[in-house]
């Protein structure tokens, strides 16, 4: 199953990482946990400079719906609440954690074995008190993202294993190494939304994983969907065309198609979250790169210092020219060695100089490659040459607002034009316009 | 560059770290070997040309093409671009070899040069070069060619083993002199106009379109311009490009089809007007146009739907101009002339955006 559109990226880069198992790194003497991390409102400090913690002890609480619970790591002393180079770019707000290296758990909540019979709600707060954000990418706050709103009829509940970004791993890693996790989480999501029709999405080149889930998901009402391997299959949008067959409304949410999508990893969490009672405070993340000396998976603590991770990995051959977090293709290049990783970070990449500065962009030659790859059928060559002329009308006309930022045009443009990063700059100047 | 080596482990120093948006990978495509690919495309058709018109046709390709490639590089030099960057994309070099096999084998060597003029100069630089031109830059060559020197460009060399085994053809020949033939089209331009019915006006078809002179065509044993005769060289070309993915099927399928379609129908309701539409295209240049000429990346439409209708147009055009024209050809003026429209088709053939499907009520399921 699939959808229409999409590329195949070449070389995906997959094999670096894909056998490693996850380890479990020692704990590190610092942490910086962002607070700034979800969509929606930062959460507030709820501990001051010099307090005690444990480690899933709650040190911000969640600011309005639309927010999420933040949890120490690790126990230790907070040290300092300020700012630190962050994965945007800019700085951003930060509790900083000086580890004791008891790795002392504070009291966590009752885990819910009777889950099956609790209340939605009861469920749902337990999710939003865990502090639980989807681990695909945009960190929205799962408790809001399972409460839809009252007119809108979900009735298919979809988990994206797809990881269609080339290197990454860490969901593969995740579905093979925590399958039951996986299964019982996409369950309980269920039992929150009252749906029963539960679709785990995998690409079909995660064969294992395919194969350990469906075993599991026997005699339950999980199904396992194999998909095409096509970039961008983990796409929200696609995933449910592919999968529940129906088209997300322009503008539209998935719920307008009746349907919620969360990634795998959140849904291990949830069952972290409610069957021990344990906060989100770890996340596997893929480490790699054609030059870094061990690639591989780790589960590391929230707020670890991207350079720390990269000694884990053994370091690196030779000096690096551009450094990722995320995929290569719609991740974001970091300019601090300092930034620390957060929930949503699922790799960290890194590309060599020449990598970095390959491609000197010429004239489109009209070849309709990016417009066979949009996964949202733009005419994106057009598009960006109206938006390159000013012409906002002609790209409003065109539908630039639908485009999904996925990056498959900029990918297969053999001129190499910065297609998507012009896509990006229109709907943001037209977002200020309105 | 200084690296902090600490327990044997080389860490990065953050320093020149590249800061861009995504995605931070590409393709290894690029102009340069899109180009080079659609030369391996004509390949066969260039083989095919020299096999049948000879040595003479070897040597127009390669002039050719080395004036389309000195045409663009004395432009760059004179509008002060670089000279070295702009050739090393290979573009000039696909038009100049797309030129050459637009040419009879037996050309003076006055029309390649200005041929590469008219190409690179009129057809491609006046308009910002590479991408920018709305026609494509052999074809303006062509059609300034045949308007200006028409006698040069129909002279045609008669291919190898066309003598001994073109009784039918001979008959058509009598008033051509020895050194060159007519091409079938050519022969089958001596036609009554529609509204003239009298029988005796009307050419007797049947023997053009005999099907041992069809197979004949076919192969390749026709006159003709270097690169239009061979249908399996064509067609190998054609399976190359499309293996490649550089044309869109659409445009030769449709186009082909279109002409097909409307000789077919004018061949049955009109007897005697035009031979049937398998000569229609066995003959000329229209798996050549269709092939290698309409689908040119920079000058037809982007979607899939905008490719039929460009197709069509040019079929529909091309079979107006052999039934009815002046001309006994109409591939390149048509192609031009969709060309021209191909703006306005991108603006009206656009594909159904994601997520703009109408409701309907099943879409909600219970």
């Amino acid at each position: 199953m699939t959808f229409e559109g999409g590329i195949h990226p070449a070389d995906s880069g997959k094999v670096l990482t894909d056998n490693r198992p996850t380890l479990t790194p020692p704990v590190l003497e610092r942490y910086q946990v962002l607070l700034c991390e979800n969509v929606g409102k930062p959460p507030k400090p709820v501990v001051n400079v010099g307090d005690q913690v444990g480690k899933y002890q709650l040190i911000a609480a969640a600011d309005g719906f639309v927010s999420a619970n933040l949890h120490s790591p690790t126990s230790g002393k907070v040290v300092k609440i300020g700012d630190v180079p962050g994965p945007m770019g800019i700085p951003a707000p930060a509790i900083e954690i000086e580890a004791d290296g008891e790795d002392a758990s504070a009291e966590t909540f009752p885990g819910l074995a009777g889950w099956r019979d609790a209340d939605p709600k009861e469920l749902v707060k337990r999710l939003a008190d865990c502090g639980l954000v989807g681990m695909g990418g945009a960190s929205f706050p799962t408790h809001v993202k399972l409460s839809p709103p009252p007119d809108k009829k979900v009735d298919t509940l979809i988990l994206n294993g797809a990881e269609c970004e080339p290197f990454l791993t860490a969901d593969h890693r995740l579905m093979l190494e925590r399958p039951r996790d996986v299964i019982t989480g996409a369950e309980i999501m269920a039992r929150i939304l009252g749906v029963d029709d539960v679709n785990i999405g995998i690409e079909i080149n995660k064969r294992d994983a395919i194969e350990s889930l469906e075993t599991l998901a026997e005699g339950t009402k999980v199904k396992i969907i194999p998909l095409m391997v096509r970039y961008p299959q983990g796409s929200e949008k696609h995933l449910i065309q592919a999968i529940a067959g129906r088209e997300v409304p322009s503008g539209g949410l998935p719920a307008d198609a009746g349907c919620v999508v969360q990634n795998v990893a959140t849904a291990a969490a949830c069952t972290d979250a409610v069957l021990r009672g344990l906060p989100l405070v770890e996340r596997i993340v893929t480490v790699t790169g054609e030059i870094v000396c061990r690639p591989g998976n780790w589960k590391l603590k929230i707020g670890t210092p991207l350079l720390e991770a990269l000694r884990l990995a053994g370091g690196v051959t030779e000096e690096p020219g551009k450094i990722i977090f995320g995929g290569p293709m719609m991740g974001f290049a970091q300019r601090s060695l300092e930034v620390p990783i957060s929930k949503n970070t699922s790799g960290i990449l890194l590309l060599t100089r020449e990598e970095a500065l390959r491609h000197r962009s010429t004239s489109c030659i009209r070849c309709g490659r990016c417009v066979q790859g949009c996964p949202m059928h733009l005419a994106s060559c057009l598009l960006a040459t109206a938006i390159e002329n000013g012409r906002w009308d002609l790209a409003l006309q065109n539908h630039v607002m639908d485009c999904i930022e996925c990056g498959s045009c900029a990918y297969v443009c053999p001129a190499h034009r910065p297609l998507v990063q012009l896509m990006r700059s229109a709907k943001m100047e037209l977002r200020k316009k309105r | 560059m200084s690296e902090e080596v600490k327990n044997d482990i080389k860490l990065p120093t953050g320093k020149r770290l590249v800061l861009s948006s995504s995605p931070h990978i590409s393709t290894s495509e690029s102009v340069r070997k899109i180009m080079l690919k659609v030369l391996l495309a004509m390949v066969p058709v260039c083989a095919a040309g020299v096999w049948f018109f000879g040595l003479r046709a070897l040597w127009v390709i390669v002039f050719t093409t080395a004036c389309c490639v000195g045409a663009e590089a004395l432009w760059c030099a004179m509008t002060k671009k670089p000279v070295l960057a702009t050739i090393r994309d290979c573009s000039a070099a696909v038009t100049g070899v797309l030129l050459a096999l637009n040419l009879p084998a037996g050309v003076p060597f006055y029309v390649p040069l200005i041929g590469a003029f008219l190409a690179i100069w009129l057809g491609k630089q006046i308009f910002g070069g590479l991408g920018h031109n709305p026609f494509n830059p052999a074809l303006v060559a062509r059609v300034g060619l045949l308007i200006a020197i028409p006698a040069a460009m129909t002279s045609w060399t008669p291919p190898r083993g066309m003598d001994q085994n073109y009784p039918e053809l001979k008959e058509f020949r009598a008033s051509v002199d020895a050194t060159t033939c007519a091409t079938p089209l050519g022969v089958a331009g001596q036609r009554p106009k529609l509204t003239d019915r009298t029988t005796a006006a009307r050419i007797n078809f049947s023997k053009l379109a005999s099907g041992r002179l069809l197979l004949r065509f076919f192969w390749g044993v026709r006159g003709g311009c270097i690169g239009e005769t061979c249908v399996p060289a064509l067609l190998l070309g054609g399976l190359i490009l499309f293996a490649f993915n550089l044309i869109n099927w659409r445009v030769p399928l449709c186009f082909a089809g279109t002409v097909a379609l409307f000789t077919g129908i004018v061949n049955i309701c009109w007897p005697g007007v035009t031979p049937p539409p398998l000569f229609h295209l066995l003959t000329g240049g229209l798996l050549l146009g269709a092939i290698f000429m309409a689908t040119d990346m920079v000058t037809c439409p982007i979607t899939g739907s905008g490719c039929v209708v460009f197709a069509i147009g040019c079929g529909i055009i091309t079979s107006v101009i052999r039934i009815w024209g002046n001309y006994p050809e109409g591939v390149s003026f048509s192609i031009l002339f969709m060309n021209a429209l191909v703006p306005l088709i991108d603006r009206w053939c656009t594909d159904r955006p994601f997520g703009y499907v109408r409701k309907r009520k099943s879409e909600v399921r219970k």
